[in-house]
């Protein structure tokens, strides 16, 4: 081990890398900015790397830890820590930023300091929140996080852009100020912000209950779980191809891992309470989702429904209490990480050639773009969850976990594999298949080398996790358990 | 030393501004036109003084002088600091503004010394009559000053506006006040206070006394439903006012409300609290919903301030030591942004352009990143965005609240800050998302670049490491307050 503060420099690094991006100023030194951007991002994930070397896997608690007071008046601590859930996200926060960096190389020409030191300072700031263990400075992270993705899907979207980030701002921070009144309550009761705190402390059903629900408004918004998901097809549709990959493949993620992190071990009576109205929004998320996501016309919209489909199997995979279906949403986050983050590069891919995401615009385009067909039907499979794939663990593990829980659970969520392999397929089909329909389509060109290194890292990624899922759960067995073992005693005070 | 003596060095930084108010009145006489930069000088070199007094005689205890009508505690130090830090503020701010229209003259010089020797009063007002003369110097000379560009209609009719309602006001308090002696015998806070601590002598007068109080300290902070005047006189105002009006005056009417509802009636906190709640959730919905129609943005800030008052007075709830602090500390933050955000008009103004519209401050980011990431900063504290200052002053009076068991109406309280998001959001929109229209260069003094910039930056280091601001806070309050 050694002794530097590793997350404060995962977290630190990117962020003087996205203010020194931002000193480049105007689009003179665009090269400049993209380079120093790419330094970056390189430097961001190579710091977060000992993370992984040097976790010690037998562990399920914090590791990693930083302390130092920060605000005396009220007890909060500049705390840092990470157990085996918040590793894998770290890594794929650092990891995904490099690859929307080299994403955005040349597509995005207009105030390119700009757009690259977003997401530099994004990364810094979601890595902060993985790592956080006060609530305070959690909060901070969290409620950050918003400014520099409302300025990017504002300044770099499509053409409904402002209604797309003023409502995702707005929705996101609807969660997140009760989240702040559930904090505040929690630190009058404790008189600490420390999050360890908060999981030994007793506390009654109905307050719980109350915090469970503050808490849920900020996550499912998040996820987004149904019925608060409708922000993220908007602001996916909208948002730079960047943008998408970020939102689907991290910021999702966000809403997921607090779920782990706050709402169930804090008020884990209160998660075996609601877990029943938790499974069936789960589960209402993965079969209705799925039948929206089929009727969709625009290809980025799909993905989006998509995307909330797959977060659905997550949030089902927490509230069954059980090794197979934690590990499973665990194996799922990180997957889709890897699967959302490519799909959307693909659409990005089309998009920048024809700047149209119809379904109906394209046709054929495996006669002009071979090689993009090949890595654009690989992640279609991964996100139908073909066997061999990541996509496959994860819903696999989280199915067989659901078995042991309830026959018909598994059964409804079982039809995932149906319908997701309709509405990707059907799409497949549509864009990459058939007669070349039109000229826009015969004068495509195939993928360049930047575009073939991005969709071939993740691709390789996509098929290493699927055959060999060891790494991720490896790392999340012992916190998981050791979550288990929490969530399964009381915390309800004894009389 | 004698009570003279002691007299007359507690109220040393009172009697300088005084002098240097009158001294610049005179001085306005025999100075050339090309020279009158001296006035400014000399206006600025007060405050510095007044500062460096203030903190000379600064003791971390309670001091009487005059008999009992003035009073020098912490707390009064540390607002006083605030009044002539943001007075200071204003005036580099809008020393370009009044030169290009002509108001850059001895009188608004003086009148802003004499505004700021009022508020110097009401903060360290012991007595009702101490108080009473600090507003009136206060609000005189605010008349005057909305009124000082006399050419323009609007500014003109602000003022009467704010004339008539500040008189009623002044007078509602008056009234008050006069019950309240009626009651206890008498017209010092203490003195009150011991009365009402020694048994309530008739409740029913007190309450109503407590009514009139309140409705004129509510006009003052400008707190619904007494709001009426503070967007037509934000707005008809010159910017330069505005900006004065809006930060360093709340601080001294936030002295009045500590002096008043704190010390003197204390014993009918339970009466003025559920006052307050009900004032705190009218002015956060107007503030924040009528701010949504704005398209001006002296007005939509206007609007803001109602809705900040909303939650500056969620800090008095808890009647506590703690909520006390709290709502100091807010106020001072609130301060902070009001005078960048204002700042950042005056900035984009010119001779003949006043860029108080939304639509001025469309592109900014293309005509300058640096400006429209302050403004960025500066709407994002406003709205309480983390990590700025304005999160950490909705923090504290927030969790202030939340300790009193305000549970329902905190959970109010944040539903209207996110409706108050809105607004500052679209205000990023327009400087970000649009395209410019208009492509003149900023043009503005160094020094006024370089202060807007600390001011602005303030808020975020501020939001970083707000311990020492809510130190200074926590300490004014208790050492002040038995």
């Amino acid at each position: 081990m050694t002794d530097l503060p590793i997350l404060s420099l995962s977290i630190w690094v990117p962020i003087v890398a996205g203010l020194l991006v931002l000193c480049t100023g105007s689009d003179k030194n665009a090269s400049l900015a993209r380079w120093l951007a790419l330094a970056g991002s390189i430097a961001g994930f190579a710091v977060t790397l000992p993370l992984y070397l040097d976790f010690d896997f037998a562990n399920g608690g914090f590791q990693f830890q930083e302390r130092l007071q920060w605000v005396p008046a009220f007890n909060i601590y500049y705390h840092l820590g990470v157990d085996g859930i918040a590793v894998p996200l770290i890594l794929l926060t650092s990891f995904t930023t490099f690859i929307v960096v080299l994403a955005g190389w040349e597509v995005i020409q207009k105030r390119v300091a700009q757009y690259m030191a977003s997401f530099l300072i994004m990364s810094g700031i979601m890595i902060g929140v993985f790592s956080a263990l006060d609530a305070i400075l959690y909060y901070i992270f969290w409620e950050a996080m918003l400014i520099p993705m409302f300025l990017v899907i504002g300044i770099w979207g499509g053409p409904n852009r402002v209604y797309a980030t003023i409502k995702f701002f707005l929705y996101t921070l609807l969660g997140s100020l009760l989240m702040l009144v559930a904090f505040i309550y929690l630190y009058h009761q404790s008189n600490s912000f420390d999050i360890t705190e908060y999981y030994r402390m007793p506390l009654d059903l109905h307050v719980q209950v109350l915090i469970f629900i503050a808490f849920f408004m900020a996550f499912a918004v998040k996820i987004p779980m149904w019925p608060v998901h409708t922000w993220l097809p908007d602001a996916h549709v909208e948002a730079p191809t960047g943008g998408s990959v970020v939102l689907a493949a991290i910021a999702l993620k966000l809403g997921g891992y607090s779920f782990l992190r706050f709402a169930m071990p804090i008020a884990p009576d209160a998660s075996h309470y609601l877990s029943g109205v938790m499974i069936t929004l789960s589960l209402i998320a993965v079969v209705y989702i799925a039948l929206v996501a089929l009727v969709q016309q625009d290809m980025k919209k799909l993905i989006a429904y998509s995307s909330i489909s797959h977060m659905g199997f997550v949030t089902l995979g927490f509230f069954l209490f059980n090794p197979l279906g934690l590990e499973g949403a665990i194996v799922q986050m990180i997957s889709h990480g890897f699967i959302s983050s490519a799909m959307f590069l693909s659409v990005g891919v089309l998009y920048d050639r024809m700047h149209s995401r119809q379904i109906a615009d394209y046709g054929g385009v495996v006669n002009t773009m071979p090689t993009f067909t090949a890595f654009a039907v690989l992640f279609a499979m991964a996100n139908a969850g073909l066997p061999g794939t990541s996509g496959f663990v994860g819903e696999f593990l989280v199915i067989l976990g659901a078995v042991q829980v309830n026959f018909w659970y598994a059964f409804l969520a079982s039809t995932t594999l149906i319908f997701g392999a309709a509405y990707t397929l059907w799409m497949i089909k549509r864009v990459y298949y058939g007669e070349v329909t039109n000229t826009h389509v015969a004068a495509l060109t195939d993928i360049n080398r930047r575009e073939f290194l991005i969709l071939g890292l993740l691709a390789i990624l996509v098929l290493g996790f699927g055959i060999y899922p060891q790494p991720i759960t490896e790392m999340t067995h012992a916190t998981v358990s050791q979550l288990l073992e929490h969530m399964a005693s009381s915390k309800l005070p004894t009389l | 030393m004698n009570a003279i003596q002691y007299d007359l060095m507690t109220a040393l930084p009172e009697i300088l501004v005084l002098c240097m108010a009158m001294f610049i009145l005179l001085l306005d006489l025999f100075l050339k036109p090309s020279n009158r930069f001296l006035i400014y000088v000399f206006a600025q070199l007060t405050l510095l003084g007044a500062a460096v007094l203030t903190l000379a005689t600064h003791v971390p205890a309670v001091g009487y002088a005059f008999n009992g009508l003035f009073v020098d505690d912490p707390l009064a130090d540390v607002l006083k600091l605030g009044v002539y830090l943001s007075t200071s503020i204003t005036l580099i701010y809008t020393r370009q503004y009044v030169a290009l229209r002509g108001m850059f003259r001895g009188e608004f010089y003086a009148l802003i010394l004499f505004s700021t020797l009022g508020m110097m009063i009401m903060v360290s007002g012991q007595h009702f009559l101490t108080l009473y003369m600090g507003l009136e110097l206060l609000s005189l000379c605010l008349y005057a000053l909305v009124a000082l560009d006399r050419d323009n209609p609007n500014s003109t009719e602000a003022a009467m506006k704010y004339f008539v309602l500040g008189a009623l006001a002044s007078g509602m308090l008056l009234y008050g006040m006069s019950m309240l002696y009626g009651v206890t015998g008498s017209l010092n806070i203490s003195g009150v206070a011991d009365a009402l601590l020694s048994g309530a002598p008739d409740h029913g007068v007190l309450v109503l006394g407590l009514v009139f109080i309140v409705a004129g300290l509510a006009f003052k902070l400008g707190a619904a439903p007494f709001q009426m005047w503070v967007p037509d006189v934000y707005h008809g105002a010159p910017t330069a006012i505005t900006l004065f009006i809006g930060s360093a005056t709340k601080i001294a009417a936030f002295a009045m409300v500590i002096r008043l509802l704190v010390q003197a009636l204390f014993v009918l906190a339970v009466d003025w609290q559920g006052m307050l709640v009900i004032m705190a959730v009218m002015s956060m919905i107007i503030g924040n919903i009528a701010a949504i129609a704005q398209t001006n943005i002296k007005r939509m800030l206007a609007y803001s301030t109602i809705s900040h008052v909303g939650f500056l007075l969620l800090g008095f709830l808890s009647a506590s030591l703690n909520g006390y602090a709290s709502a100091t500390f807010y106020i001072l933050s609130y301060v902070l942004m009001t005078l960048a955000g204002f700042g950042m008009i005056l900035l984009l103004s010119r001779k003949g352009f006043e860029a108080d519209r939304l639509e001025d401050l469309k592109g900014l980011n293309q005509r300058s990143p640096w400006y429209a990431f302050l403004m960025l900063i500066i709407m994002f504290s406003m709205a309480g965005i983390p990590p700025t200052l304005g999160f950490y002053a909705k923090f504290t009076v927030l969790q202030s609240a939340l300790q009193a068991g305000f549970v329902t109406l905190v959970i109010f309280a944040v539903l209207m800050a996110l409706i108050g998001a809105f607004y500052y959001l679209r205000v990023v929109k327009y400087m970000y998302f649009d395209e410019p229209e208009d492509h003149s260069p900023i043009v503005a003094p160094v020094d006024m670049k370089l202060v807007l910039s600390i001011n602005a930056i303030g808020l975020l280091i501020l939001g970083m490491l707000p311990q020492r601001l809510m130190d200074v806070c926590a300490y004014a309050i208790i050492h002040s307050i038995q």
